[in-house]
């Protein structure tokens, strides 16, 4: 410590003290995020604007700027549409039912009658801080088409075995009731934080105006959560379009890649075949429709909320 | 009047047990002998109880070494994020510096930019660096955490700033402010931040499967991955290794239930 008298806080010299202090505390993390997010993202730009492959990996000397090759290529691969087709499908299938699965749970948690809520809450959220690969793992054997828990589910209601994951038909609705039942926990809290602010009063008074339960929930909760299924539903795309583990471990991809996202599409083309060029393609066009989507659901609510 | 208590709660209750039954049913049949699971209808409860898949896993499949990547990567991993951010964070939030709005604002813009997308420069980065199958390789995402940041900037807005200039005025450097004063305050959500960070990383999969390319380096995920393709008969080993990876992240959750949910929470509701 310096032993001078100090002037008062707030004065020229220490005020230039702290700011060094100040870039002492942020410094690392700044360096960090440059060096190992920054450069890489745009790094990624430059790199799929090349032909790195498993050569240039060997040697540098034979990576090539190839312009916007990539990209051509990629728009002229059935397998990439096949897998952006996939991932459109899994978001448009996924989105709203693990909202509908959230919101949901949330409404009935929320009732004061239900009890031991607090139990509830953290036990429906479990399933999301588990591990991704394992419970894959285990969903592969409850969706096991002869021994599957879930088909002898179905069978004791008298219907047919699903064959879940080995018929392109149906293994995205397989996959979807896995990643359903591990995430829908999450938004559930997010909405039942929010609904836990809505005051009775409001529920009273539309009761005694003679508002039924769908009434309450359409005039009273609905218009409550909005701007939270907005966030959740933006936050939800963008995860949906990353599912990357689940085929991984489910299907690899099949059947008759059926499940092969955009994201495993990448992992292929970059550390199967080490085409890490057009694998950088993939991940910047993942990239633009993530913030595609995010920028039109931003501007239909923005609609949506001049209308009200 | 009577009915709609009564229906709410066999609506929770139903909801559970589709919660909880593939977990329970994971742990049961993790007891039981080989091939007892695959018959129809499944068995819920083992005929006679057995270690046999545990000790197997342990002794011939390596599972103590996947185990101990996946503690000491997670581990490792947590402190160095706290180093990293949880400074960070105050300083965002409490020091004057010049360029701090901007920065902010770059970073803000930088959240809805997938990591995913910077994975295969970063790869050939850290393989020029000879990174690649190393601990440290698999550590560096953790260093680089926007979110964290935020979390713990959020938090400490709520410092007093009286109190800040208080411990200077008694002549305290920064350094002893942040040590003394602000890290005790800032406890909750380093807990939180530490929790976030130790489940992320135990739980992560991508980047760990491109990093650690040898299988004595494996996290648990990884592992369990290549082990599920190589024994997809043997449900009653893959479940048990399921539970070895669910078990340690599930136990510290719910013992830090209030820590995680609250934390999630602040940095989803607010902003």
């Amino acid at each position: 410590m310096t032993a001078q008298p100090v002037p008062h806080a707030g004065g020229a010299p220490m005020t230039r003290k702290r700011e060094r202090a100040a870039w002492g505390f942020v410094a690392p993390a700044l360096i960090a995020i440059g060096v190992f997010f920054a450069i890489p993202v745009f790094a990624a730009l430059l790199l799929s604007l090349t032909d790195f492959d498993i050569y240039a990996l060997a040697d540098i000397g034979n990576m090539r700027f190839v312009g916007l090759q990539n990209y051509e290529r990629l728009f002229t691969n059935p397998l990439f549409w096949g897998a952006m087709k996939n991932t459109g499908l899994f978001a448009v299938l996924g989105v709203p039912l693990s909202i509908a699965t959230s919101l949901g749970a949330a409404v009935i948690l929320n009732a004061r009658v239900v009890k031991w809520r607090p139990l509830w809450r953290v036990m429906f959220f479990a399933p999301y801080v588990t591990t991704l690969v394992a419970t894959a793992v285990l969903w592969n054997y409850l969706l096991h088409t002869r021994y599957g828990v879930i088909n002898w589910a179905i069978s004791s209601v008298g219907l047919q075995p699903v064959d879940w994951l080995g018929d392109p038909s149906t293994s995205i609705p397989a996959i979807l009731m896995f990643v359903v039942w591990k995430i829908f926990g999450y938004n559930m809290l997010i909405f039942l934080a929010v609904l836990q602010t809505v005051p009775d009063d409001l529920y009273e008074a539309a009761r005694i105006d003679g508002a039924g339960p769908w009434k309450q929930f359409r005039h009273v909760t609905l218009p409550a959560i909005a701007p939270t299924l907005l966030l959740v539903s933006i936050i939800s795309v963008a995860g949906f379009f990353q599912l990357f583990a689940e085929p991984y471990v489910m299907t690899q991809g099949g059947p008759a890649q059926s499940t092969v996202t955009v994201l495993y599409f990448m992992y292929e083309e970059g550390f199967k075949w080490w085409n890490l060029g057009s694998a950088s393609a993939v991940a910047f066009v993942l990239f633009l429709c993530i913030l595609a989507v995010t920028l039109v659901q931003l501007a239909v609510a923005k609609r949506v909320g001049a209308y009200e | 009047m009577k009915l709609r208590p009564i229906l709410l709660n066999v609506a929770v209750a139903a909801i559970a047990l589709l919660v909880l039954f593939p977990l329970a049913w994971m742990l049961s049949v993790s007891f039981m002998s080989t091939g007892e699971a695959s018959a129809f209808p499944p068995p819920l409860l083992p005929k006679v109880w057995t270690l046999e898949h545990y000790r197997d896993l342990f002794v011939s499949q390596g599972m103590g070494r996947y185990l101990w990547n996946s503690f000491a990567l997670a581990t490792l991993g947590t402190v160095l994020a706290l180093l990293f951010t949880v400074p960070a964070g105050y300083a965002f939030a409490k020091l004057r510096f010049r360029g701090r709005e901007r920065i902010f604002q770059i970073l803000v813009g930088a959240l809805v930019v997938p990591a995913q997308i910077g994975t295969l420069p970063l790869f050939l980065m850290l393989k020029s660096m000879g990174l690649v199958n190393t601990y440290a390789g698999a550590l560096v995402p953790w260093l680089a955490s926007i979110f964290g940041l935020f979390l713990v900037r959020q938090y400490a807005l709520s410092i007093p700033d009286e109190m800040l200039e208080a411990a200077r005025i008694d002549g305290a450097s920064e350094g002893q402010i942040f040590r003394r004063v602000v890290l005790p305050t800032l406890q909750p959500i380093v807990v939180t931040l530490a929790l976030f960070v130790f489940l992320g990383s135990w739980n992560d999969f991508l980047w760990p499967l491109i990093i650690l390319t040898d299988q004595s380096n494996y996290t648990l995920p990884v592992a369990l991955a290549a082990l599920s393709r190589e024994h997809v008969q043997d449900v009653e080993l893959m479940m048990a290794s399921a539970v070895i990876t669910v078990a340690p992240v599930l136990i510290l959750f719910l013992a830090l239930q209030r820590y995680y949910i609250r934390g999630m929470l602040a940095g989803s509701v607010k902003g």
